[in-house]
């Protein structure tokens, strides 16, 4: 199993370690995932993310090379800007869900799942070596999170960059942060403000440290990633291998934001247009459990007249919200708020209802 | 591991049910519950499916589940024996299994139906040995 450099520092705030994807990471400290879940909604939550991949691309048609494997429009992009999308293959079925960082007209930074590393880094070899230079920064790279309504708060004394002025999806390349050159991001997983820092690998220990006291000042703490996928899901954001895969589109996935199909050329872009044009039979859904019982990932749904009508993607307690929610794949027609489905928990029928847009939206700072 | 994680007065099943014996009234009764390893493993606990009094469970078969901010569980009893009660409180306050596991967050008690059951369950230090050999 692969380390993050973070690896000592878990083992020594007694973290509960699993394996995800081929990594050892934190699923929670020992004050549980509800308790980080609430401090990262009401004071700050720091993240290892250092397993997450960082492929660079560099040279003159760097852009076109990125261009060509997303869906969004990286031509948009200005310096210091950063943007959230897909890659797909030829059917439209997602690659992955990563971030686009535009360094400089000649340097961009994408941002990818862990699990997906080894696929994707072939996947952008095979179709931007040809094009521009493409490097696997992973190893080297160390990512942590810090995410909550109290982040900027309790990260300003540690760094002369103004945060206030970084915007969201804003980066600066090369700052200094508790004494460490870094790179931070106003970007996150959470559905709270937050940040995103890049460092040397051999420096996160020490930045994580120093991170993790600045939250404790607040009232924050490091959180796992019991609590990352609480989090994501209140606020509706779609995993990679469960809500999204090869077998799904970002149009049947609610990600229609992220399609540029009247931008540059991408692959998977003819497919995707099909699709639209003959209308998208299934979306995925989120939904609310009316009765007592939790979804989880595979468990089967169905319509209120009881056909079998899709799968649940992702599901559990919503911490903040004191309810069950669920993502799925529904048929179209049954996207809409208030719709009655059920879905089979371990063999018992339990209702639940359609709701549009967030589970959880943080208020305005 | 302290004795306290552990009661020495409990019995223990591998799948890491416990049972409390008591006698009343010549009927032997066992309260049920899981233990402070499961606890800590299921992590926050969120519902609790229990069956209802009267029904009758069997050794080492499913009689409820426990559902934990990442998963859901099955319980296996530890006897075989017909319910006479059920903790009902936690449908509301399954937060008492992490919280007090042996005493607020028991699950059922039945009366037992076999007593040389018991033989083949673990004593503390039994069971402790087992989870030294799993390697916890």
């Amino acid at each position: 199993m692969q380390h993050t450099p973070l690896h000592e520092a878990h083992l020594r705030l007694g973290a509960k370690m699993v394996d995800f994807g081929g990594w050892a990471m934190p699923v929670s400290y020992p004050g549980g995932i509800i308790d980080e879940h609430r401090a990262t909604r009401q004071a700050v939550g720091v993240f290892d993310v250092c397993h997450m991949g960082e492929i660079h691309f560099r040279g003159e048609r760097a852009a076109e090379a990125v261009q060509q494997l997303v869906t969004n429009d990286v031509g948009k992009l200005s310096d210091g800007r950063a943007l959230y999308t897909v890659a797909c293959l030829p059917t439209g079925g997602i690659v992955d869900d990563l971030i686009v960082y535009r360094i400089s007209a000649t340097h961009y930074l994408t941002v990818v799942n862990a699990a997906n590393l080894v696929k994707d880094r072939a996947w952008f070899f095979e179709h931007a070596r040809p094009l521009c230079d493409v490097t696997d920064a992973s190893a080297e790279t160390g990512l942590i999170a810090f995410q909550g309504p109290g982040a900027k708060h309790a990260l300003q004394p540690l760094t002369k960059l103004p945060l206030g002025d970084l915007q969201s999806f804003a980066f600066v390349d090369r700052c200094e942060i508790a004494g460490v050159q870094a790179s931070i991001a106003r970007t996150g997983y959470t559905g709270e403000d937050g940040f995103e820092i890049f460092c040397a690998a051999e420096d996160a220990p020490a930045l994580w440290d120093r991170l993790v006291e600045a939250a404790a000042g607040i009232g924050g703490k490091p959180a796992g990633l019991g609590a990352r996928d609480t989090l994501r899901l209140e606020a509706r954001l779609p995993l990679y291998g469960n809500d999204l895969d090869e077998t799904t589109t970002p149009l049947e996935a609610g990600l229609g934001w992220v399609v540029k199909l009247d931008g540059a050329e991408f692959i998977g872009r003819e497919a995707l247009r099909a699709q639209k044009l003959a209308g998208v039979k299934r979306k995925l859904c989120g939904f609310e459990m009316t009765g007592r019982g939790i979804a989880r990932h595979g468990y089967p749904l169905f319509d209120s007249d009881g056909r079998p009508s899709g799968t649940t993607t992702s599901g559990g307690p919503a911490p903040t919200l004191g309810k069950n929610i669920g993502l799925g794949y529904l048929p179209a027609e049954l996207d809409r708020a208030g719709a009655h489905i059920s879905v089979d928990c371990r063999g018992k029928r339990v209702d639940a209802e359609v709701v549009k847009g967030p589970f959880y939206k943080r208020g305005k700072a | 591991m302290s004795a306290q994680q552990y009661p020495d007065d409990l019995y223990y099943t591998k799948d890491h049910e416990w049972a409390r014996l008591e006698d009343r009234d010549g009927q032997k009764l066992a309260t049920i519950g899981v233990t402070r390893f499961a606890v800590d493993q299921l992590g926050d606990v969120t519902q609790v499916d229990l069956p209802k009094e009267g029904e009758t469970v069997k050794q080492a078969d499913v009689f409820g589940s426990v559902e934990s901010v990442k998963a859901v569980s099955d319980l296996f009893a530890p006897l075989s024996g017909k319910i006479v009660k059920v903790n009902s409180p936690l449908s509301d306050s399954p937060e008492y299994v992490n919280e007090d596991p042996y005493d607020e967050g028991w699950m059922i008690q039945i009366a037992v139906g076999e007593a040389k059951e018991l033989d083949g369950l673990l004593d503390a230090a039994a069971y402790q040995a087992f989870l030294r050999e799993q390697g916890e």
